[in-house]
C-alpha cells in the first residue's frame, strides 16, 4: 500500500477496498478522538467515526488530490458530529455546575490536594479537565469544542448548531466558566505548572 | 472600569470588535485586577489544551473496519451480485418467489378481480420470509457464543471465528433491518446486541491472549446475551412451526 494518502486515496477512488481500509487505519483513531472530544461519549464517537468513514467513502470522487486528507477527513467527522449533536440536543438535559461541585466531591481531591510532582499534577489537570468537560451540556460541549479546539468563529458556531449568536456566545462562556470552576482548586499548581514549561 | 469574566473570554479568542481589542489590550497592560484575571483564564485554557481525550481500545481500527466492509461492500455490488453471491440470501429471495408465487395464485383463486391487496396479509408474508432463515442465523450464532463462552474456541487462534463472526455480522444485519422494517422492535434490539458482540469477535486479533478471550466473554455474558438469543431462537421456532400448521390446516 502507497505510503501517502493521496496515493491511497486514488487507489480507493479506483474501487481498491483494501486501500481504503489502510486509510481507516490510518485514520479511524484521530476522527474518534475529534468525535468524543464533540461529543463527550464512546458509543456516539464511534457513531460519528462510522458516519464520517461511510460519508468519505461515499464522497471520495469529490476530493481534490492536492488537498490534504487528514483535513478532508477531519471536516467532514466535525459535520457528522454537529448532526449528531444537532438531532440529540432536545433529549438533552443539561447538567449545572451543581454537578460539578458533587463530582469534586466524589472524587474527594481537595483543594489543597495538588501534587509536587508535575507528572502527577499534570495528571490531576487532565482529570480536572475531563470533569470539567463532562459536566458541560452537548451545546455547550459542542461550541466550546469548536471555538476552543477548531477555531471557529461565534458566527460559525451559532449557524453550525442552529443557535443564535447570543446563545453561541452564551454557550461559550458558560463553558468556559465551568472549566475554571473545575480547575480552580488546582489554581495555583497550574501557574507553577505552566511556569516549567517555558 | 474593569472588564468582565465574559469580555475577557471574547478577547482571549479574538472575539471583539478590533476597537474594542485595542482598548482592551491597553486596559490589560495598566490594570493589575483585569491582567491577573486574564492571566487566570489563559491558564486554564492553556490547561484544557493539554488535555486529551480517552484512546479508543486496542483493535480499534479493525473494529471500525468490520462494521464499515458490508456497509461498502453493500454499496458496490450491483443488487444481482450481492444476492447472487450469499447462500443465506439466495434462500431467502428462493423463499419470497415461492411465497410471492403462492400468494399470486392464491390472489387468482380467491380475490375478487379490482381488489386492494390486504395490507395483513401482505405484514403476515413478511414477517414468514424473515422467519423462514433467521432461526438458521440464530442457531448458528448461538453455537458460536456457545463454544466461546465454553472455552471451546479461540485456544489455538481466531481466525477461523472471525471468519465466521463476519458472515455471521453480515447477515444479521439484513436479518436486523429486515425486522425493523416490520416493526418487529423486541427482535431489532436482540440483533443489535448481537451485532455489537459479533463485530468485536470479527475484529479480534489472529492471536487471541487469555484477556482478549475473557474480555468477548464478559461481553457475551454481559445482559445475558446468549439466553437473550436462545431464547429468541425457540421462539422464532415455535413461530415457524405455527405458521406451518396454520398453513396445512388451511389447504387441507
Amino acid at each position: 500500500m502507497p505510503h501517502t494518502d493521496a496515493a491511497t486515496v486514488a487507489l480507493a477512488r479506483d474501487g481498491d477496498s483494501e486501500a481504503f481500509r489502510a486509510l481507516v487505519e490510518r485514520h479511524s483513531r484521530a476522527v474518534y478522538r475529534l468525535a468524543y472530544r464533540m461529543t463527550g461519549n464512546a458509543q456516539d464517537a464511534e457513531d460519528v467515526v462510522q458516519d464520517t468513514l461511510l460519508k468519505a467513502y461515499k464522497q471520495l470522487g469529490r476530493f481534490e488530490s492536492r488537498a490534504n486528507f487528514s483535513t478532508w477527513l477531519h471536516r467532514i467527522a466535525v459535520n457528522c458530529a454537529i448532526d449528531m449533536i444537532r438531532s440529540r440536543a432536545h433529549r438533552e438535559s443539561a447538567h449545572d455546575t451543581a454537578d460539578l461541585d458533587m463530582r469534586h466531591a466524589d472524587q474527594g481531591i481537595s483543594p489543597g490536594s495538588a501534587s509536587p510532582e508535575r507528572l502527577m499534577l499534570s495528571a490531576e489537570v487532565q482529570e480536572r479537565v475531563t470533569a470539567g468537560m463532562s459536566a458541560l451540556s452537548r451545546m455547550e460541549r459542542a461550541a466550546f469544542v469548536l471555538r476552543h479546539f477548531e477555531g471557529h468563529s461565534i458566527e460559525e458556531i451559532s449557524s453550525a448548531l442552529g443557535l443564535k449568536t447570543n446563545a453561541a456566545k452564551h454557550s461559550i462562556f458558560r463553558a468556559v466558566k465551568k472549566m475554571r470552576l473545575a480547575l480552580e482548586p488546582l489554581a495555583g499548581s497550574t501557574e507553577r505548572l505552566a511556569g516549567t514549561k517555558g | 472600569m474593569h472588564l468582565t469574566d465574559d469580555e475577557l473570554i471574547l478577547h482571549h479568542y479574538g472575539e471583539r470588535a478590533p476597537t474594542d481589542t485595542a482598548g482592551a489590550a491597553a486596559h490589560l497592560e495598566t490594570c493589575r485586577t483585569c491582567g491577573a484575571a486574564y492571566a487566570q483564564l489563559q491558564r486554564t485554557l492553556a490547561a484544557v489544551d493539554d488535555s486529551r481525550p480517552p484512546e479508543p481500545p486496542a483493535g480499534f481500527e479493525r473494529a471500525v473496519w468490520a462494521r464499515l466492509q458490508p456497509e461498502l461492500e453493500h454499496r458496490q455490488r450491483t443488487w444481482l451480485a450481492w444476492w447472487v453471491f450469499s447462500p443465506a440470501r439466495l434462500a431467502l429471495v428462493a423463499t419470497l418467489a415461492l411465497l410471492v408465487a403462492g400468494a399470486f395464485l392464491a390472489g387468482r383463486m380467491s380475490t375478487r378481480p379490482g381488489a386492494a391487496p390486504d395490507p395483513v396479509a401482505t405484514s403476515k408474508v413478511r414477517e414468514r420470509v424473515l422467519l423462514a432463515d433467521l432461526g438458521d442465523h440464530l442457531d448458528r450464532s448461538q453455537a458460536m457464543l456457545i463454544e466461546l463462552v465454553s472455552g471451546g474456541a479461540g485456544a489455538s487462534g481466531m481466525s477461523a471465528e472471525r471468519e465466521r463472526a463476519e458472515q455471521l455480522v453480515s447477515d444479521n444485519r439484513l436479518y436486523r433491518q429486515t425486522a425493523a422494517a416490520t416493526g418487529n422492535a423486541a427482535l431489532v434490539t436482540v440483533l443489535d446486541e448481537l451485532e455489537r458482540v459479533l463485530v468485536d469477535i470479527a475484529a479480534s486479533p489472529d492471536v487471541a491472549s487469555a484477556n482478549d478471550l475473557e474480555q468477548v466473554r464478559r461481553e457475551i455474558d454481559t445482559n445475558g446475551l446468549l439466553f437473550k438469543v436462545r431464547v429468541l431462537s425457540s421462539d422464532v421456532r415455535e413461530r415457524q412451526r405455527a405458521a406451518m400448521r396454520l398453513r396445512t390446516g388451511q389447504s387441507s
